[in-house]
C-alpha cells in the first residue's frame, strides 16, 4: 500500500540524493517527493510516498533513521491530514470546445493560467485523487504537456514534530 | 591560486577578523594531520597525488607515520585490517579521481563488515568542481551506498569539525567507513585550528543499553529453553563481547556457532564451540540451527551465506536478536525478543539474571553429531582425477598444521574462495581480533594488503597470509610494501591452479564445465617473490610439508610459500545456494 511519509532533514548539499539514493538501492521504489525548507531554513522537509508492505516500511523508516543527516520521520498515512498537490495542465482547446473545457475546469474549481491560440494551461490544486480525476476529463481533449509536484502533507491539528 | 587568496580574504573581512589577527593560522593540510594525531592516529596508510600534494607536505613535516602501498586499494583494506586487529580507526588516504576510486572496493568491503576506517580523498579545487577537471571524480556520489557517512569540505575552517565528527561516526554505534573530501583549496585555505572538544550530532545517537523489559523476556526465554543456541556473529567482537558470551555459554550451557566474521568471538576448541554454521558451516552447527528451540542471535545479520533458504532456516525456534543497528532487526527473518544495544552491555545483564543450567540431552546430541560428521578431508586415493595429484598436499592440513606450529596465537589474514574457508574451519580460533577476512563483500585480494595493515597494527603478532593463486595475483603488488616496510608476514599461496571456488561450483552445478577458472600458467611465486627481494618457499608434496612451514614461520623476514594443494579437494559441508541448511553435500557417509 501506500504511505506518506513526513521527513525531516538537515538542509545540507546532497542530502536529497542521499535519501533518493536509499531507496533505490533498498530496492524501494518512490511515487513522489516533494522537498522544500520548513519554518526552520536549516531544516528541509521531505513528504515522500512510497509504495511497500509494512515489513518493507519498517526496513525503510529504520534505514532512514541511520542516514547521518535525518532528523525525523513520521509515517503520517494514517493520520487526519491535508494532503494537496498542484498541477499545470496544457490541454489542447480551439474556439469550438473551449467552452466545455472551461465547465469542466470550473467544477473542479481548477484555474485557467494562460490561453494561447490553440491551447490553455489549467492550474489545479487538490488531493491526488481529484487532479487525477481532472487529468482522465482533460485527455478526451488532447493533453500536451503535465506537470504534477508530487504530494505535500501536513497533519491536522497539532503540531507533529518540532525540527530539533 | 585564486581560490586561496579568497578563502584568506574571506577569514580577514569575515567576523572574526581580531582573532584571526592575533591567532596564528595554519593551513588545512597542516589541521588535517594535527586533528588525526588528536584523535590517536599513528599510522596512515596512502598513496600521493597531485590533489593530495599539500596534505603530503603536510606530512612530510610531521611525525606521523605514512606507509606507502602500491595500490590504493591495497592501503584502504589496510587501514581496514588495522582497525580489525586493534579496535582502532584505521586511515587511508588517496589523490583525487582514480586515487579515490581505486578505493572503491576496499571502502565496500569495510562497510559490509562493519569496520571502522576513515578515508581521506584529496579533491580538485572548489571552483573547478562540475567542470570535469583533470582527475575529478564525484566521490562522495560514489561512496554514498558504501560510507557510513560522507563529507565534501567546503572551508578550511570546518576541517576540525568535520575530522572530529568523522571519527566519532566511523567508531561508534554499528561501526563504519566514513570518507572525507577535501579541495585542493581547501588544503591551502588557512584557519586558525582548535581540535573541538566533543561533537555536537543531534540526528545520530546510538542505543548502547538495552531495554530492561525486552531483556527480562530474553531471560525468561533462555530460562525455558531446552535446546538453546548462541549464534554470533561480527558485531559480538566490535562490541568485545567475548568474555560475556563465554560467561553465558557456560553459566547456561549453551552451544555457540558463529558466523565467518565472528569466529574467534567464542573459543574455537572450547567444547560447547561448535565453530562455523552456513553455507560452509560445520554439519553439527547446521543440524543444531534445525533443532534448537531458543537461536540467541549476537551481532549477526542473518545473511544468506548464513541461513540458505530463509524459510526453513531454524524452523522450531524462538528468535532473541540482539543488535546495536536497529535496522538489522527483522530485516531478514521475525524476531520474537529484539534487544537494541551494545551486544556487551545487554548480555552482561542476561548473563547475571539468567539462571545456572544443564542441557545435557541437547548437548550430548550434538556431541553425536559431532562425531558422525566432523570436519574431514581424507579422500579416497581414487577419487583423484588428474595424474599425480595424490602427490600434492591436503590444503586442508596446510592450515591444521599452520595451527599447530602457531598454537593457534597468529594473525590470519586471508583472500576469498576455498583457503579461506579451509582456513575458517582448521584455524581454530581462540581469541578475537584475529581472523581478517572479507566476509561480507568476499574481496579478492584482500588477504595481502589486510596481513600489511595487521602486522603494523600488531606489530610483535605472528601474521599469517592465507592466500589463494587467483586471489594473491589482484594485489600481489604489495610484496614491494612488505618489503619496504620490514614486515615479517608469511604468505601462504594455497596453490591449485584454479580460481578453486568457482571451480567447485561448476563442478558441482554445471556439470563439470570449466568455464574460464583454470589458472595453469603460473606465475611462478617462488620466482616472483625473489623478484620482490622476500624469500620465496615452496611445497610440492606431503613428505616436506612439516620441514618448509616451520622454516618459513621461523626466518625472521617475510616469506611467501607455494604451497601445492590438490587441486580437485572441495570445500564441504557445503549448502547449495538457495537450500535449507539441512541439505548439505558433502557429508560424510553420503
Ligand atoms: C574481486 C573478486 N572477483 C571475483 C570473485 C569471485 N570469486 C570468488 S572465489 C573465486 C576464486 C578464488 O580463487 P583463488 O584465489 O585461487 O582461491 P581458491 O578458491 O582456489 O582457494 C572467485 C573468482 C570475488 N570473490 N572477488
Amino acid at each position: 500500500m501506500h504511505h506518506v511519509l513526513s521527513v525531516l532533514v538537515e538542509n545540507r548539499s546532497g542530502v536529497l540524493s542521499r535519501v533518493a539514493g536509499l531507496f533505490s538501492r533498498r530496492g524501494y521504489s518512490i511515487d513522489s517527493i516533494a522537498v522544500g525548507p520548513t519554518e526552520d531554513p536549516a531544516v528541509s522537509r521531505m513528504v515522500i510516498v512510497v509504495q511497500a508492505d509494512e515489513d518493507g516500511l519498517e526496513q525503510i523508516t529504520k534505514q532512514l533513521h541511520k542516514l547521518i543527516d535525518v532528523l525525523k520521520i513520521h509515517d503520517i498515512t494514517g493520520e487526519a491530514r491535508v494532503e494537496r498537490e498542484l498541477a499545470l495542465i496544457k490541454v489542447q482547446a480551439d474556439a469550438a470546445n473551449r467552452g466545455d473545457i472551461l465547465q469542466i475546469v470550473d467544477i473542479f474549481r481548477a484555474k485557467i493560467v494562460d490561453v494561447a491560440e490553440k491551447s490553455l494551461i489549467i492550474e489545479i490544486t487538490g488531493d491526488t485523487d481529484k487532479v487525477d480525476a481532472l487529468i482522465e476529463l482533460l485527455r478526451t481533449f488532447g493533453i500536451q504537456e503535465l506537470v504534477r509536484t508530487g504530494r505535500i502533507a501536513m497533519v491536522r491539528g497539532r503540531r507533529v514534530e518540532a525540527a530539533r | 591560486m585564486a581560490a586561496v587568496r579568497a578563502t584568506k580574504q574571506d577569514i580577514y573581512h569575515g567576523g572574526d577578523a581580531a582573532i584571526v589577527e592575533t591567532q596564528t593560522t595554519i593551513t588545512g593540510a597542516e589541521a588535517l594531520i594535527k586533528s588525526l594525531q588528536a584523535e590517536g592516529v599513528d599510522v596512515v596508510f596512502g598513496y600521493p597525488g597531485g590533489a593530495v600534494l599539500n596534505i603530503y607536505d603536510a606530512l612530510h613535516q610531521s611525525s606521523l607515520r605514512h606507509i606507502l602501498t602500491r595500490h590504493e586499494q591495497a592501503a584502504a583494506h589496510a587501514a581496514d585490517a588495522y582497525a580489525r586487529v586493534t579496535g582502532k580507526p584505521g586511515v587511508c588516504i588517496a589523490t583525487s579521481g582514480p586515487g579515490a576510486t581505486n578505493l572503491v572496493t576496499g571502502l565496500a568491503t569495510a562497510y559490509m563488515d562493519s569496520v571502522p576506517v576513515v578515508a581521506i580523498t584529496g579533491q580538485v579545487a572548489s571552483f573547478l568542481i562540475g567542470k570535469d577537471a583533470f582527475q575529478e571524480a564525484d566521490i562522495t556520489g560514489i561512496t554514498m551506498p558504501i560510507t557510513k557517512h560522507n563529507y565534501l569540505v567546503k572551508d578550511a575552517k570546518d576541517l576540525p569539525g568535520i575530522i572530529k565528527e568523522a571519527f566519532y561516526v566511523a567508531s561508534t554505534g554499528r561501526p563504519g567507513p566514513v570518507l572525507i573530501d577535501i579541495p585542493r583549496d581547501v588544503a591551502v585555505g588557512e584557519l586558525s585550528y582548535k581540535h573541538p572538544e566533543s561533537v555536537e550530532l543531534s540526528t545520530y545517537k546510538p542505543t548502547y543499553v538495552g531495554h530492561i523489559k525486552q531483556i527480562t523476556s530474553a531471560v525468561a526465554a533462555i530460562d525455558e529453553a531446552s535446546k538453546p543456541l548462541l549464534y554470533v556473529g561480527g558485531g559480538a567482537v566490535a562490541a568485545g563481547a567475548h568474555a560475556e558470551i563465554l560467561e553465558l555459554a557456560e553459566k547456561a550451557d549453551i552451544p555457540v556457532t558463529m558466523t565467518l566474521m565472528g569466529l574467534g568471538a567464542f573459543p574455537g576448541e572450547h567444547q560447547l564451540s561448535l565453530g562455523m554454521l552456513g553455507m560452509h558451516g560445520t554439519a553439527y552447527a547446521n543440524y543444531s540451527v534445525n533443532h534448537c528451540d531458543l537461536l540467541i542471535a549476537v551481532g549477526a545479520r542473518f545473511d544468506d551465506r548464513v541461513t540458505g533458504d530463509i524459510q526453513s532456516f531454524a524452523p522450531h525456534a524462538r528468535v532473541i536478536h540482539i543488535d546495536i543497528d536497529p535496522a538489522e532487526i527483522g530485516k531478514n527473518i521475525h524476531v520474537d525478543i529484539p534487544i537494541v544495544g551494545d551486544a556487551c552491555n545487554v548480555l552482561k545483564e542476561i548473563v547475571a539474571k539468567v539462571a545456572p543450567k544443564q542441557h545435557t540431552h541437547w548437548v550430548t546430541k550434538i556431541k553425536k553429531w559431532k562425531q558422525e560428521h566432523p570436519l574431514h578431508y581424507e579422500i579416497e586415493e581414487s577419487n583423484c582425477q588428474a595424474a599425480g595429484t595424490s602427490q600434492r598436499v591436503h590444503p586442508q592440513a596446510v592450515i591444521d598444521a599452520l595451527y599447530e606450529l602457531t598454537k593457534g596465537d597468529a594473525v590470519v589474514a586471508t583472500d576469498v574462495g576455498q583457503h579461506q574457508m579451509w582456513a575458517a574451519h582448521y584455524y581454530r580460533f581462540a581469541q578475537t581480533r584475529r581472523f581478517v577476512t572479507s566476509g561480507g563483500l568476499g574481496t579478492m585480494g584482500f588477504g595481502l594488503p589486510a596481513a600489511v595493515g595487521a602486522q603494523i597494527g600488531k606489530p610483535d603478532a605472528t601474521v599469517l597470509c592465507i592466500a589463494g593463486d587467483g586471489s594473491i595475483q589482484m594485489n600481489i603488488q604489495e610484496l614491494a610494501t612488505v618489503v619496504q616496510e620490514k614486515l615479517p608476514v608469511k604468505v601462504f599461496i594455497l596453490n591449485n591452479q584454479w580460481l578453486g571456488m568457482v571451480r567447485q561450483w561448476q563442478e558441482l552445478f554445471f556439470e563439470k564445465r570449466y568455464s574460464h577458472t583454470s589458472l595453469e600458467s603460473g606465475p611462478d611465486f617462488v620466482k616472483l617473490a625473489e623478484a620482490y627481494g622476500v624469500k620465496g618457499m615452496r611445497i610440492k608434496n606431503p613428505s616436506e610439508m612439516m620441514a618448509v612451514l616451520e622454516a618459513a614461520l621461523a626466518h625472521p623476514g617475510p616469506v611467501v610459500v607455494d604451497c601445492w594443494v590438490k587441486q580437485d579437494e572441495n570445500v564441504y559441508p557445503m549448502v547449495p545456494a538457495g537450500k535449507g541448511l539441512s541439505e548439505m553435500l558433502g557429508l560424510e557417509g553420503k
